[in-house]
């Protein structure tokens, strides 16, 4: 027992050695990190500053003032464009989520004739660059009467091949076990996909909802051609009115895009366990 | 409660025929064990009994009524499935009730009804959990609950202790036999176990290669195999194999010396000579087989010990009783009375009777 007690002492811990290659990746790292909060610094820095400072670089403004939040909240149309891009978010949203996955359950559990040359024609989508698909969607948009509409907005993201593929992938995963005993238990195939099928790629779901949700919310090539109304403006072509030939009012701007972050803070604040669970399923840049 | 009548049903998946007509009948209340290799087609037969494969030629009765084009849930059968199948996003209780998700029933007495099963299973204080939650036993019993939930008329099993470790696989089947005999209700059981077959089951069914070797109790498939395969794969050890000749009322095989046997009632020409390592008695002598053999190992199961023999370059496997453990590299003899003896046609492996 003596033995056993003087072996239990406990020993002071000990720290690795730091080696050099570590020191040089967190350098890189804070560097990088740097690199991406500065730009963010500066927005919200510019937008505490009035017409006259923008261009005065200092990071920590000289007299920082809110007036600019106060002239474009009290604008209507800043907050009609916050509704905007919030409702054709989440509308893309909810219809990815719920198309994709249907799509991608049934390409994954189904044997059918075709189902390869269709999964395949679905994956070749990918490759074509939007620049391409920009002319098409406005020519089938301006004989369709779809132009200057919500529904001219949200038409090309309501279902995506990216969206497709990655809950074709997952529901793969899915054991048939789990379909088979459902079906036994009475189930229809719909009630299998939702009740069964569903709660199973939950994370794949979480990261597919969170990367629509944000591409649809910094969507602004679309958005931009299709609409002509200010009314109908996303945030960001809204924003870029604030632009124009004569003048450029990078205050009004800048406090713009800082309050169209908020809700992406949010959602990365709230979901940020799923977003880095995300990217490694999905195995992309968030 | 029902009885299943399968009446030459095949099975194919386009040229591949993965049952060739088979027919069985199951009565009410019958446990019947559907045995054999991986690939014999008792997974199949099971999921065509259920409903979750077309069949492709036969006819499947069950209670009397041909169910050939009914769905899964038509038939009122219920299935445990070999990963379990319970869902991890559900609670227990709600993992149980999922079984009657399309029944007909008030919430109260679903929940009625999935207490009174749990209480069936010992699983009252679980109900709220989640599987993650519970261990590899207890998950097969919320599996066995939700088919219990629903009352079906047969439980069918695909080898639902596969995943589970010895102990535990030797509880729950003794659990799974305890309750066939409370419910009384018809279960096809499918394992590619010997031993689930033999401890659990009132008929065995011997399949390979897509049909049907043998139908009967454990101890008949034990006592009377129709042919070596069968002979093989009942009982474990394996039976063991010497080839033989048969040349009038004398049985013959090299290495080995066979007295006070009489052979006359099996036709002249060579034969398989099994006997079984629970037969063959190390140290035992007298009339019938007998040899002597070189030990290459032993495997001490503490009231016995399984000996390993080199019987003119055929392995063959031996039982010392007791404590007796011979040693390795070491000559014993070993012995089998009369009529321990199985006898095999060489050319087609059918059983000839025994000796």
């Amino acid at each position: 027992m003596t033995t056993i007690a003087a072996d239990a002492v406990p020993q002071p811990l000990k720290f690795g050695r730091i080696r050099p290659g570590q020191i040089l990746i967190w350098t890189l790292l804070l560097l990088g990190g740097l690199l991406m909060v500065m730009p963010i610094l500066y927005m919200f820095s510019t937008s505490l500053k009035t017409a006259s400072q923008v261009y005065d670089l200092r990071l920590i403004p000289a007299a920082p003032t809110f007036d600019n939040y106060i002239k474009v909240l009290s604008d209507g149309n800043f907050l009609r464009w916050f509704g905007n891009s919030t409702f054709i978010a989440t509308t893309v949203t909810l219809s990815n989520v719920f198309f994709d996955s249907l799509v991608g359950y049934t390409l994954a559990k189904f044997e059918f004739r075709g189902r390869y040359f269709i999964f395949l024609a679905i994956l070749s989508t990918l490759m074509i660059p939007t620049e391409m698909l920009v002319i098409p969607w406005y020519l089938m948009s301006s004989q369709l009467h779809w132009l200057d509409s919500y529904w001219g907005i949200m038409f090309p993201g309501m279902m995506t091949a990216f969206g497709t593929f990655l809950m074709k992938q997952f529901f793969e995963t899915v054991p048939d076990d789990f379909l088979e005993a459902a079906r036994i238990d009475g189930l229809n195939e719909f009630q299998i996909w939702w009740k069964v099928a569903m709660p199973l790629v939950a994370p794949a779901l979480s990261a597919l909802a969170i990367f629509t949700f944000l591409g649809n919310w910094t969507a602004f090539f679309w958005p931009l051609i299709v609409t002509t109304s200010r009314e109908l403006y996303t945030l960001p072509v809204g924003l870029s009115s604030f632009s124009d030939a004569q003048d450029t009012r990078w205050e009004m701007i800048m406090t713009g895009a800082a309050l169209a972050t908020i809700p992406t803070l949010v959602v990365f604040l709230v979901l940020q366990r799923f977003i880095v669970r995300g990217v490694m399923l999905a195995g992309l840049k968030g | 409660m029902a009885n299943i009548e399968l009446q030459g049903l095949v099975k194919t998946y386009g040229k591949t025929t993965a049952v060739h007509g088979i027919d069985l009948d199951i009565a009410d209340g019958e446990f019947v064990v559907l045995v054999g290799p991986s690939g014999c087609g008792k997974s199949t037969t099971l999921r065509m009994i259920a409903g979750l494969e077309d069949i492709s030629g036969g006819t499947l009765k069950i209670g009397g009524e041909v169910v050939n084009e009914r769905e899964p849930k038509q038939r009122n059968i219920a299935m445990v499935f070999q990963n379990y199948a319970i869902y991890p996003h559900l609670s227990v209780a709600q993992n149980i009730g999922f079984g009657l998700y399309t029944a007909k029933l008030s919430k109260a007495e679903k929940d009625q009804r999935i207490l009174a099963t749990a209480k069936t299973l010992g699983m009252e204080e679980l109900l709220s959990r989640r599987p993650s939650e519970l261990s590899g036993g207890q998950r097969q019993r919320v599996a066995i609950g939700r088919a219990m939930v629903r009352d079906p008329v047969a439980f069918l099993f695909d080898e639902p202790l596969s995943n589970l470790d010895a102990q535990l696989r030797s509880q729950m089947r003794i659990e799974i036999k305890r309750l066939h005999q409370r419910l009384g209700t018809t279960i096809v059981y499918v394992t590619h176990d010997q031993i689930e077959a033999m401890t659990m089951a009132d008929k065995i069914v011997v399949m390979r290669d897509g049909r049907i070797l043998q139908v009967g109790t454990p101890t008949e498939l034990y006592e009377s195999p129709v042919d070596v395969f069968t002979a093989r794969f009942i009982g474990s050890p394996s039976m063991n194999l010497l080839p033989g000749k048969v040349a009038g009322a004398a049985l013959t095989a090299p290495g080995v010396t066979i007295a006070g046997i009489d052979a006359a009632t099996i036709a002249s020409g060579d034969v398989l000579i099994g006997v079984r390592p629970h037969d063959l008695v190390v140290g035992q002598v007298g009339t019938g087989l007998s040899m002597s053999g070189f030990v290459t190992a032993v495997e001490p199961l503490g009231s016995e010990t399984l000996v390993h023999l080199d019987i003119a370059g055929t392995e063959v496997i031996a039982t010392a009783p007791g404590k007796l453990v011979p040693k390795v590299d070491t000559t014993v003899a070993a012995s089998a009375i009369p009529g321990s003896l199985y006898l095999f046609a060489a050319a087609d492996e059918r059983s000839l009777g025994r000796l």
